[in-house]
């Protein structure tokens, strides 16, 4: 019995009921997978080496499942060891794309783009960024300190600075107003 | 007491706790001062100034440094499992907290070993996780935007970043996304679902929607959604029943947007100050029909 109403009827969308908070780095062999969990392992992150799911046709016969939301400032350090993964998807649905959508708003002097849960918006005339808004992951506040107030072109991105999904999503609406503003 | 839960953007600040109060523009939680600027200083400061005005005793906040690598979230995920069960909380609202289901579970079990239940708010990366964790149903109150609202209707999205793109981020969309938030079990007892309109669900059915004042700058003006966040959870907290004090801070919301005469270069703390004339407003109009 579970008092107050709580009912524990799901805890997943996942048969383990703990992994759909999960992502997977799929890399090209299996030395580029050891190196990737020493590096990850050393840096502190709770990760896991595992075979691929069936729906993954690309890469060695192993992956390394990591936290997802955190997939921005992995692939950072990744990079810098420069052992990139070919491909990042979620444990759940291995299918799944990121968001690709992304929206435009005009409000005259000023332009929004939105991507998925995030929206940049720049003074047309003057490239500042004057605000931005949505996200829920706590380097949202982080990234928008660093940027707002600031120009385009003197700005770092925010996936250099930002850790988490939220700032990727940021990052593609930070790179779709460039574009938008030739720059 | 109103516990307030979430992170702050510095690195280094450990866990602090402490009552929240507005003092010459900035927020003030027990001993740190905090400018009030966008995510849960503009939360905590929304809750604070509406409890000061209703009279009631100022919010307690929970608060960690977290610059995005999720390690003061995880010390205040902590911090939280080992205090709860005490915590005389009448109403608890998460916020900005790296999502990991693990850590959401072991406070979410925390709390349901209270000797009396909490009522449940959950904004920002908490309500993500409390989404990703099948728990949603178990909060009484969330308070999405519509890409987070189209989050919540994709059953396997583990984040808005992967939800899929059949399920349209529309304005004119929101009534079906918030059918399959429901029908999934994705979405909390109730939902002020932020937007040009904002709608005020309960199990699935649309109670009331909130467009006057549209006030179209808002949307781009950062912080917008943790003030109404924080004003929904002082009105609860004040007695108000849930979908009451959602309509009433959807409401207040927009007015002390009015108020400021935005334009998309507005900062939220110019907002800020607007709420207590806004709540002034929206109070004299409800009095009667609000059932305390």
């Amino acid at each position: 019995m579970f008092p107050f109403g709580f009912s524990k009827k799901k805890t997943s969308k996942t048969e383990d009921g703990k992994t759909s908070d999960r992502g997977i780095l799929v890399f090209e062999n299996t030395s580029e997978v050891i190196r990737a969990e020493d590096t990850l392992k050393a840096k502190g992150w709770k990760i896991r080496v595992m075979g691929p799911p069936p729906e993954i046709r690309k890469g060695c016969d192993l992956v390394i499942e990591f936290p997802l939301v955190e997939q921005l400032n992995i692939l950072r350090v990744l990079e810098e060891k420069k052992i990139p993964p070919i491909e990042i998807v979620p444990v759940n649905n291995p299918l799944m794309k990121p968001v690709d959508l992304l929206r435009t708003k005009n409000y005259g002097d000023y332009i929004m783009v939105r991507a998925a849960n995030m929206k940049m918006t720049v003074e047309k005339n003057t490239l500042k960024i004057v605000n931005i808004s949505g996200g829920g992951c706590p380097d949202v506040p982080y990234v928008s300190d660093k940027l707002v107030g600031k120009t385009l072109m003197d700005v770092p991105s925010p996936k250099e600075i930002g850790h988490t999904l939220c700032a990727y999503a940021l990052h593609m609406a930070y790179e779709e107003l460039k574009k938008k503003c030739s720059l | 007491m109103l516990a307030l839960i979430g992170t702050v953007p510095y690195q280094n600040l450990p866990v602090i706790s402490g009552e929240v109060l507005i003092k010459d523009g900035n927020l003030i939680i027990g001993k740190e001062t905090f400018p009030l600027r966008r995510g849960f200083p503009s939360m905590a400061g929304a809750a604070a100034i509406v409890c000061a005005e209703l009279g009631l005793s100022p919010p307690t906040a929970f608060t960690v440094g977290d610059t995005g690598l999720g390690d003061g979230s995880r010390r205040l995920y902590e911090y939280l499992k080992n205090r709860f069960t005490d915590l005389p909380a009448k109403v608890i609202t998460f916020h900005y907290l790296m999502p990991d289901i693990n850590w959401h579970n072991q406070v979410f079990w925390a709390i349901e070993n209270k000797s009396e239940r909490p009522i449940l708010i959950a904004d920002a990366g908490f309500m993500y996780v409390a989404k990703m964790s099948g728990h949603a149903s178990s909060y009484d109150l969330f308070t999405p935007d519509i890409g987070e609202l189209a989050f919540l209707a994709d059953d396997m999205a583990p984040h808005p970043f992967y939800t899929r793109g059949f399920i349209c981020h529309e304005e004119s969309n929101v009534p079906t996304l918030i059918s399959m938030a429901y029908q999934n079990e994705n979405a909390s007892r109730v939902m002020i679902v932020k937007g040009e309109k904002d709608y005020i669900c309960r199990h699935g059915k649309i109670m009331a929607v909130i467009e006057e004042p549209f006030i179209e700058p808002l949307e781009a003006i950062g912080g917008t959604g943790d003030t109404l966040t924080g004003i929904v959870s002082a009105l609860v907290y004040g007695g108000y029943t849930i979908e009451e004090s959602a309509i009433m801070a959807a409401k207040i919301n927009r007015i002390a947007g009015e108020l400021a005469s935005p334009t998309p270069n507005t900062q939220v703390s110019e907002i800020i100050i607007h709420i207590p004339r806004a709540l002034s407003k929206v109070m004299k109009k409800n009095i009667l029909t609000i059932s305390r």
